[in-house]
């Protein structure tokens, strides 16, 4: 346990080393899950108006 | 194998069949990096375990520059030929490339705050990144500014290829000017100057950004071609009387 304290305190740098990987996850999940969801919208959206109007399949 | 991967129904075939493959291979390849990273990677003689940093703010920064190249490439390919796939390939990117940007931006002020003592400096490297930042918050606004996309489409992309100045200049803006950002150490005509135990899971985890740049261009490039076609649908469904006078030949 002190073993995973003193590797999570990163040399005194916590604050800077654990911020900075913070803001990656956050920023580049962020633009990761507006992808898909507007991925699944758009596929969405498809299905109904192709389901409205059998034209092609 | 372009100008086939071109065609918007090839494209969604082929991006298709690659989705898949990308969507394991970069949760996997950033877990292998993030892992490297923060466990395996040595703490720097000089600034300690704050040199991990560099992992998650290296990669940041060299995607920021190949996302604005490809977004720039695109947007050339878009006002000569006129092919619609490129303009949808560049605003499909510039979101991603703007995101990374950021990430180099903050991470590089959190990693700066302790080894320099500050947050900020108006440095060369530090400011044209953050034109270049600006860079593509312009192109995005312009591209969505018009009713018209395409008049839209066309300005971002002339916006995107005056841009391209600023590429060269972040590059050698540690070598031009007396910068507190130190100088490139790992891509150098001379080899990297960095030791294979920072160097090996700084590559993993540029791979990691890569193949996540990757997986979400298609999406994001599926994403539009669907909302294009659903756009198409709608107006071949309900088909409005054009207005009484209007002059077909008028843009």
């Amino acid at each position: 346990m002190s073993n995973f304290s003193q590797w999570a305190s990163m040399g005194g740098y916590a604050l800077f080393v654990w911020s900075a990987y913070g803001v990656a996850v956050v920023i580049l999940g962020g633009i990761a899950l507006q992808s898909w969801r507007r991925y699944r919208a758009s596929l969405r959206a498809l299905d109904k108006l192709q389901g409205s109007s059998r034209r092609r399949s | 194998m372009i100008s086939r991967l071109a065609n918007p129904t090839q494209f969604m075939k082929a991006s298709g069949a690659v989705l898949p493959l990308l969507a394991v291979a970069m949760p996997l390849v950033l877990l292998v990096g993030l892992y490297l990273a923060l466990f395996v990677a040595p703490p720097d003689y000089q600034q300690g375990e704050s040199v991990r940093i560099m992992y998650v703010h290296v990669p940041a920064a060299w995607l920021a520059l190949f996302v604005y190249l490809l977004v720039a490439v695109a947007s050339g390919v878009a006002l000569v030929w006129r092919h619609p796939l490129a303009e949808i390939a560049a605003q499909s990117a510039a979101p991603l490339g703007a995101a990374f940007t950021l990430v180099c931006l903050l991470t590089g002020s959190l990693w700066g705050r302790p080894m320099w003592g500050t947050w900020w400096a108006w440095d060369a490297r530090m400011t044209s990144v953050l034109v270049l930042f600006f860079l593509y918050l312009g192109y995005i606004a312009l591209a969505n500014a018009f009713d018209d996309p395409g008049r839209g489409g066309r300005a971002a992309s002339v916006l995107a290829l005056v841009g391209i100045v600023n590429l060269p200049i972040i590059k050698f803006s540690v070598d031009w000017w007396n910068t507190l950002h130190q100088a490139e150490s790992v891509i150098r005509m001379s080899g990297p100057t960095i030791d294979m135990s920072m160097l090996v899971p700084l590559m993993v985890m540029a791979f990691g950004y890569l193949l996540l740049f990757a997986t979400l261009l298609l999406v994001r490039i599926r994403t539009a071609l669907n909302e294009r076609r659903a756009r198409a649908l709608q107006l071949s469904a309900t088909p409005t009387p054009s207005p009484a006078g209007a002059s077909p030949v008028l843009q």
